[in-house]
């Protein structure tokens, strides 16, 4: 029994040598990866709770303090991030059929799209700073809710700035990614790193993808 | 009990002497050498706790409290709060006792992640450094729980470098858990079914769900909370608009569960000794092993108990007082289950079986005297009162440490092969179960005739209680002193520790004393229940036939 | 100091007695449950000790009917109190109608106190026994915490928003006052006492200080601050009269409604155009940052005189005559 163990880890790469076999491994590794990923539901669902609290307190607030919001760049960034998570979907494909040259094309691809996002976001930031829309001293408002607006402009950029980070940390497991994949760390059987960065990465996306209407579209129809 | 009596010259490889050398330990991916490096910080931290203690305690004496300023007094506290629950309670029987039982429970060669889990140590280590450093630049002065606007714009501490450390530190609390849920789920030996596992890993494993599910939340909170103090402008802030009560709702959704993420452990543990020290299986076993998770689900919806009296409106008030009263449920039926197996078992009074018996009273009183924190007229009179120390300290002193040393007693052996001095650990026993009760149950009454938590100075009629308070604490902090002196002795000096000298079923005592690195010499096949003592009795006697046999032949 | 140990704090509130009752059921309930443990425990312990090194008892499976039993039996007992807790937590959470009333003002580190009739406290409170009194609180800085024990009453002091609590004292003495949220250095010493008096010393006290009443000061402020030209009395102004509003429904510009409640009037003054009275422009500038906590507290004073009909306003301490008759209404009254 021992010795058949022992076999079997030398013959597989990337065995660990504390799991019995591939298949525990690769199932480890994904509900750890899902366990992860809900506790930054958790850690957002704060920030939208929160969100949502102050929204139902002063909604007027909220609906002034969101046309300040470019939609057209927040839109712009929308399809960028989506076209990223595809391009990260068909990474994890080329990975899992062998083709390391699209592997790393898409990689790239995938980095590309998010330093895009990420340079808009800059800009809005930017444009925010030119507007005086930053809480604390610039802040410059007008009308009877300019606290409130204020308090929107919190919210607008600890939710942005979250996500932001976990974006540039994203870049970086990229980074890792494309080193790994150029080095031929990765085979069909075996590319466990590429397949839990590309859930993390989707789940990114996917903060974005609520981040977007809760904070640039609600309350604009009412204009 | 034990099948082999090994020589104390034995030249076996262990975990302990696989290798030597500061690298070996600061590098190591063993759970066991992770879990030995957890235990020194832990001590370390608790000893910092403590002295906080004590210092708060000798200011106590008097009434104008001459011993200490208001402002190193309201620092004292603060500290003596945020080490023994963020860098001591947390961390204790998860980080120390899971890290080393769970794989060997459950048997396996280690922890689903062995790095992640080297990891969760820097990470907490890095966290207590900042909360240290935050100490000795200056200190923090928020009490524990940060209620904003106060931490946010008025004091003058180091509330920033405090928070990201506890934040940094409830990393470590989340990757553990973590860590531990893939491996409960993954990891089990061919045999171990979820109904055969020890109880202590589902008590773990009810841990790990609030730790993954709730430490996030507290998280995003500090962050805000650091924000707003940098910038002077944030979400908690009045004078925009924003609600200091929600801050202390989110402060409260992660810590009320973080109360169980404390107890819960410790009733685990309690689990165990109290099978094998009645050489009984756990009476009622499903329903002990179901109330953990009764307990990590119900514990996410009564953090609205904390603010009876904030303002809060009264029906949010009635929701979470019914809800407060549903959770001490659970807990009752694992005290009840716990007396039940007792009945007609075969008990000794080893020292884990002293801290067990010690848990099971203490344990009770500061779970009825809950009782009357859920309900809501009294809650009014007694919120923010002595009383509400006292009984968070019954549970937390007198339910989780006092589970963790019967748990440090128990697996000692296991832990370095070597046995304590039975005398000391028992003498030492009931000294803090004395000192303990001479401590905390004057603050009871203080709590009761009105002194408030967290005063510097207070009005003369409290002191004859406080002296006794005091006085209760330096033989509490004694009696927990000797245990530190006996366990680093026979580190060296004890007797050699048989495999199994307890007589125990799980897989950990199956396995040598200190184990092998890889824990098992072989995956182990499990053929029977938890706790099944007469299946335990059959194996020994073949066990001594063999031998017979070898020597005879 | 020398008598012992004291075990029961004093009870000079009608809330205390009530509070003291369900806590002697609950103090009761816990040494029995907890006698119940412990008696077993040590029992089973004794009787069942290890006689046999090698002995192995047979295991018991556990029993449904007992498990079931200390499961639901418990539960009943913890709903039955929790029913009494929230039905007397309930009662005591509003006010009786015709409770005089005193507003509050944490700061760190000292209670502000004010009466209707102007007389101004620090960390001491004068109230009469026998007669509802209703605490309206807010902070200048952090949270605060006002509790006397003697009462059994605490709550909470936000910055931001009013809370309330009440009492009707009916042991003429001296009771302590604590702060009991932490709030800062000195937290201990943001302590103070409350007088019950007998009404008639009360009423000397009353007339023996203060500055003019509140609702004339805050008509003072109210002229100074310019807001009389538009709250125009009759109507016709830029803004709405004020004259019997208070606790009256107010209909707004989005067609939704409030009661104009000392909240409302706060609201009103700090951030004016959050609820636009139907028929007017937001034309009203907010006074956040020129006038204090204090102050808004007798701007709403004046406006709450401004309605005849609130019964618990005291116009002038000499003529107080409606005292009497609002004397002790049964505690726990439904508003």
């Amino acid at each position: 029994m021992a010795d058949h163990a022992a076999a079997a880890h030398a013959h597989t790469p990337g065995l660990r040598h504390h799991f019995v076999d591939m298949d525990q491994q690769r199932e480890s590794a994904r509900l750890g990866m899902w366990l992860f990923l809900l506790t930054e539901i958790m850690f957002f669902g704060g920030l939208f709770t929160g969100y949502a609290i102050y929204r139902f307190s002063y909604p007027e607030a909220w609906r002034l303090a969101s046309h300040h919001l470019d939609v057209a760049l927040g839109a712009i960034n929308t399809g960028v991030l989506i076209l990223s998570s595809l391009t990260m979907a068909l990474a994890v494909r080329s990975a899992a059929t062998g083709k390391k040259q699209l592997l790393i094309l898409f990689l790239i691809a995938t980095l590309v799209f998010g330093l895009v996002f990420l340079g808009i976001k800059a800009k809005e930031y930017h444009d925010k700073f030119e507007h005086h829309l930053i809480p604390g001293t610039t802040f410059e408002a007008e009308g009877p809710w300019a606290h409130q607006e204020m308090l929107f402009y919190c919210f607008y950029f600890a939710m942005t700035g979250m996500h932001a980070l976990h974006m540039i940390i994203g870049m970086v497991g990229l980074l890792i990614l494309i080193r790994m994949s150029m080095n031929n760390k990765f085979s069909p059987e075996y590319h466990p790193h590429i397949e839990l960065f590309g859930l993390y990465w989707h789940f990114v996306d996917i903060v974005w993808i609520f981040l977007f209407p809760l904070l640039y579209l609600i309350g604009r129809h009412a204009a | 009990m034990s099948t082999s009596n090994p020589s104390p010259n034995d030249r076996r490889q262990h975990y302990l002497n696989a290798a030597y050398g500061l690298r070996s330990w600061l590098l190591t991916v063993d759970h066991k050498r992770i879990a030995l490096l957890y235990l020194g910080s832990i001590t370390f931290f608790f000893f910092i706790g403590g002295s906080f203690a004590v210092m708060i305690r000798m200011n106590l004496l008097t009434p104008d409290g001459s011993f200490l300023q208001a402002e190193t007094y309201n620092k004292f506290f603060t500290m003596h709060g945020l080490v023994m629950i963020f860098f001591f309670l947390i961390p204790s029987i998860p980080a120390v006792l899971g890290n080393f039982l769970i794989p060997m429970m459950v048997g396996a060669k280690d922890l689903a992640f062995p790095r992640l889990n080297l990891l969760s140590w820097y990470l907490y280590i890095i966290g207590g450094v900042m909360a240290l450093s935050a100490a000795a630049l200056g200190g923090v002065d928020t009490g524990w729980t940060f209620y904003t606007p106060y931490s946010s714009t008025y004091s003058n501490g180091n509330v920033v470098i405090m928070g990201v450390g506890a934040f940094v530190a409830g990393f470590s609390s989340i990757l553990t858990g973590l860590n531990f849920i893939v491996t409960i789920h993954k990891m089990r030996c061919p045999g171990l079914t979820w109904f055969r596992l020890p109880l202590f890993v589902w008590a773990m494993y009810a841990t790990s769900v609030i730790q993954i599910l709730g430490t996030p939340v507290i998280a995003i909170t500090l962050l805000l909370l650091a924000a707003e103090r940098i910038f002077h402008v944030g979400i908690f802030d009045p004078r925009i608009g924003g609600d200091p009560v929600l801050f202390q709702h989110f402060f409260w959704f992660y810590s009320h569960p973080a109360v169980y993420i404390m107890i819960l452990p410790a009733m685990g543990v309690i689990s165990e000794l109290v099978a094998t020290f009645s050489r009984k299986r756990i009476f009622g076993y499903n329903l002990v092993a179901f109330s953990s998770v009764a307990i990590a689900m119900l514990s996410f919806l009564v953090w609205g108990h904390h603010l009876f009296v904030s303002g809060q409106s009264i029906y949010a008030g009635l929701v979470f007082s019914v809800l407060s009263f549903m959770v001490a449920i659970p807990s009752a039926i694992k005290v009840f289950n716990w007396t039940a197996t007792f009945y007609r078992g075969s008990i000794s009074y080893d020292t884990p079986m002293m801290y067990c018996f010690g848990f099971i009273g203490l344990f009770t009183m500061g779970g009825v005297t809950g009782l009357l924190l859920a309900s809501l007229a009294v809650d009014v009179h007694l919120h923010d009162t002595y009383f509400v120390i006292a009984h968070f300290h019954y549970i937390m002193v007198g339910g989780a440490v006092m589970g963790y040393l019967g748990g440090m007693h128990f697996w000692w052996p296991k832990i370095t092969g070597r046995m304590y001095p039975e005398i000391w650990a028992r003498f030492a026993a009931v000294i803090i179960f004395v000192g303990f009760n001479l401590t905390f149950f004057p603050q009871f009454m203080l709590g009761y005739l009105g002194m408030p938590r967290r005063y510097h100075a207070y009005p003369a009629e409290f002191q004859v209680l406080n002296v006794m308070s005091t006085a209760g604490a330096s033989i509490l902090g004694l009696g927990y002193l000797i245990p530190m002196i006996y366990f680093i002795w026979s580190m060296r000096y004890g007797k050699p520790a048989p495999p199994n000298p307890w007589g125990a079923t799980g897989l950990e005592w199956r396995t040598p004393s200190p184990p092998p690195t890889e824990n098992f010499e072989e995956i182990p096949v499990v053929t029977e229940e938890a706790y099944d003592f007469e299946a335990l009795a059959r194996r020994d006697a073949a066990a001594l036939r063999n031998e017979g046999e070898l020597q005879n032949g | 100091m020398f008598q012992g140990i004291p075990i029961q704090p004093e009870q000079a509130s009608s809330i205390a007695r009530q509070v003291d009752y369900l806590y002697y059921f609950l103090s009761a309930t816990a040494i029995f449950f907890s006698a119940v443990i412990f008696s077993s425990v040590f029992y089973f312990s004794v009787r069942y000790r290890r006689r046999v090194e090698s002995e192995v008892p047979k295991p018991i499976h556990g029993s449904l009917p007992l498990e079931l039993a200390w499961s639901i039996g418990p539960g009943i007992i913890c709903m039955f109190i929790f029913a009494w807790a929230s039905i007397l937590y309930f009662r005591n959470a509003n006010p009786p109608e015709g409770a005089m009333e005193v507003y509050v003002v944490g700061k760190q580190w000292m209670w502000k106190l004010q009466h209707p009739a102007g007389q101004r406290e620090i960390n001491e409170l004068h109230v009469p026994a026998g007669r509802p009194v209703k605490l309206v609180m807010t902070s200048e800085d952090v949270v605060h915490s006002f509790f006397v024990p003697a009462f059994r009453v605490k709550k909470d002091v936000v910055p931001g928003m009013y809370t309330t609590v009440w009492f009707q004292a009916d042991q003429p003495g001296q009771y302590h006052l604590f702060c009991t949220q932490y709030c800062g250095t000195n937290h201990s010493q943001m302590i103070g006492w409350v007088y019950v008096m007998q009404p008639r010393d009360y009423e000397n006290w009353l007339s023996g200080g203060g500055g003019g009443n509140m609702a004339s000061s805050g008509e003072r402020l109210f002229q100074r601050l310019g807001c009389a030209t538009c709250h125009v009395p009759g109507g016709g102004g830029r803004g709405p009269q004020l004259q019997g509003i208070y606790g009256k429904p107010v209909l707004f510009e989005d067609g939704t409604k409030a009661v104009a409640d000392d909240a409302y009037i706060r609201e009103s003054i700090l951030n004016p155009a959050a609820k636009v009275v139907a028929g007017y422009k937001p034309v009203m500038p907010t006074f956040q940052g020129q006038v204090t906590e204090e102050q808004i507290l007798q701007l709403i004073a004046y406006v709450k005189s401004l309605t005849k009909d609130q019964g618990n306003v005291v116009e002038n301490p000499s003529e107080d005559k409606a005292t009497p008759k609002m004397k002790a209404p049964p505690a726990g009254k439904k508003p």
